[in-house]
């Protein structure tokens, strides 16, 4: 009897400290986390105000300058990023996973992807400089968006074949038991099924390489002012950020620790529209 | 590969040959009119051959229930019937099969056209999650018939008969709108037999339709198929006798890949021929 009280007891004290601990260590993994949140607001909000989105960069100590060109840069790249990475690397997550099976092919081509997503961007800028910028002697916008979007294919391919994957078979048979195409099938019952994880994917897949700096460099290469097409080059926040952070000015360096703030909130801005995209109306969970 | 075409032109015989053993027992040509005829129906998946010289017919308008113990090859045998089976990895189906005279395997037939004619049920209710419940009953149309627009209200009407026919339409009428996915089971499997009706098939395939329900939902799906076989024809797995019995003009008992006795279900269930059906039916099996 009172062996048991004790073993209860144990028991309970040692449940209470095993809580303890997990709710420490999500602490523990929380803090960088937000420190760095915390620390970039507070540095960041400082240097924001209705110039710094509506104005060009100045001079040192121009208290009017801004980085409207490189927001505007950012979200253009993205845009030609997104137009690259997520039409090749969907249809290919198609592919492997609904036609490609495990062949020599398939196989190939997913080892590749892997390879692929492994290789340090700036090997991706300096491909897309050879392959963009030294046959027309000039930087350009184009060829910035093409190496981010080059970086999205791998991510885009793997994410798009696991969802499609993850589509009951039968959802495939009973489509096709209707008399359904196979084409149809992929297109209007398995993509359709997978809608809102697709949309997570891409969202994710576009706010990884919202952040690149690297492939830029050499691509989108930055721009003071304002550009007037995507064939020039063009700024952009990471290399913007990168050009103030390092240089010897505090005004500068201040205006840095904006751009980050606002690069921090753009990404947050798309991982949130992602978590929304795999929250709509029709689940796509079943069974 | 050339092995196994081999290996099917060995097997290859002709129905009611003298070297069938149990010819009598499995005899169909009492119909006469059938909507289907299978001829020398052999199936593979991989090496494995999961259907051995397969010979009967189906009767036009009637209910055919298939029987057998799990794995003799029942589902292989419907899905042949609308050329699912091949749709299965390494899986492989040869001998004939005739929809109305025309042989649905021949390589003229294209097989979406084929399971236009020869709809299927699926043991497991498998609505569409993407899809509302009207979309859902309408998916065969608004999918199927490429290049054909419809017009709502041609739609709607179709949607209504098809669930009227699955005896859903009372408990779905307000929310047609809403996601298949919210429907119970039972619902569920109604919605995907509504479905499989609106592209009116000439044959309904049901693999099993009840497994997954109460008595109450297997009773309306029971007597559903009843009224369905003043239209339609229909073909049945199952694994209730009583079911088999109480709905089926014509029942077939299959083991170990074989088609063991065929007949008018009175008579394979009265008085069947071969001594493997009569102790898989009085429970006197393995
Ligand atoms: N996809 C597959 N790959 C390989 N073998 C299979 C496959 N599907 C079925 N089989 C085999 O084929 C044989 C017949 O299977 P089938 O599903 O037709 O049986 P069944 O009569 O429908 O059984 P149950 O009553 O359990 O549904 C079984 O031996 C099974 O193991
Ligand atoms: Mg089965």
């Amino acid at each position: 009897m009172d062996v048991d009280r004790l073993h209860r007891r144990r028991r309970r004290w040692k449940e209470r400290l095993m809580t303890v601990l997990i709710y420490l260590s999500v602490l523990v993994a929380l803090l960088p986390l937000f420190s760095i949140l915390i620390y970039v607001a507070i540095k960041g909000i400082g240097a924001l105000n209705w110039d710094f989105f509506v104005r060009l960069p100045g001079p040192v100590g121009d208290p009017h300058a801004g980085m409207a060109n490189a927001i505007v840069g950012t979200l253009e790249l993205l845009l030609v990023a997104a137009a690259v990475g997520l039409p090749i690397g969907i249809l290919a997550g198609i592919y492997l996973a609904e036609f490609g099976g495990h062949g020599l092919f398939s196989n190939s081509v997913r080892f590749l992807a892997d390879v692929l997503s492994g290789v340090p961007s700036i090997v991706i800028g300096i491909f897309a400089y050879a392959l963009m910028v030294l046959p027309v002697k000039h930087f350009s916008g184009w060829s910035g968006g093409v190496a981010l979007g080059i970086m999205m294919i791998p991510v885009v391919t793997r994410t798009t074949e696991e969802l499609i994957r993850m589509v009951p078979r039968s959802l495939r048979e009973a489509g096709l038991a209707l008399g359904v195409p196979r084409w149809r099938v992929t297109v209007s019952i398995v993509l359709r099924t997978a809608a809102g994880g697709l949309t997570t994917g891409a969202m994710l897949a576009l706010a990884r390489v919202a952040g690149e700096t690297a492939p830029l460099l050499f691509t989108a290469f930055g721009n003071r002012y304002w550009h007037r097409s995507l064939n020039e080059p063009v700024a952009a926040l990471t290399l913007q950020i990168y050009q103030y952070a390092i240089s010897a000015f505090e005004d500068w360096q201040r205006q840095a620790w904006g751009a980050a703030f606002v690069l921090i909130i753009m990404v947050l801005i798309l991982n949130i529209l992602a978590r929304l995209g795999t929250r709509s109306k029709f689940s796509t969970q079943q069974e | 590969m050339s092995a196994q075409a081999g290996a099917v032109a060995a097997v290859e015989e002709t129905c009611g040959s003298p070297g069938l053993p149990d010819g009598a027992a499995v005899d169909s040509t009492a119909i006469t009119d059938p909507v289907m005829e299978v001829k020398s129906l052999n199936a593979w998946y991989g090496s494995f051959q999961s259907l051995h010289n397969i010979c009967m017919r189906v009767a036009r308008q009637r209910v055919t229930a298939l029987i057998g113990p799990s794995g003799c090859g029942k589902s292989t045998f419907i899905r042949c019937l609308n050329r699912m089976h091949e749709m299965a990895p390494g899986a492989r189906a040869a001998g004939q099969v005739l929809l109305e005279g025309e042989d649905i395997y021949d390589p003229q037939v294209d097989p979406v056209a084929v399971r236009r004619a020869v709809g299927m049920v699926f043991q497991k209710p498998n609505p569409f999650p993407a899809y509302s419940i009207f979309e859902n009953v309408a998916a065969g149309l608004t999918l199927a018939r490429v290049g054909r627009r419809f017009y709502r209200s041609q739609l709607a009407e179709v949607v209504e008969r098809s669930l009227r026919q699955a005896a859903l339409w009372d408990e779905v009428k307000d929310r047609l709108r809403q996601p298949a996915t919210t429907l119970s089971g039972g619902q569920q499997q109604r919605l995907c037999i509504a479905r499989a009706l609106a592209v009116e098939p000439k044959v309904l395939l049901m693999d099993e339709p009840a497994a997954a329900l109460d008595p109450i939902s297997t009773l309306k799906i029971e007597e559903l198929i009843l009224s369905l076989k003043e239209q339609r024809t229909i073909v049945i797995v199952t694994h209730n006798m009583q079911q088999a019995a109480r709905i089926a003009d014509y029942t077939a008992f299959m083991l170990m890949g074989e088609l063991i006795e065929f007949g008018p279900t009175a008579q394979v269930f009265t008085t069947p021929r071969d001594k493997r059906c009569e102790d898989y039916i009085t429970g006197r099996f393995g």
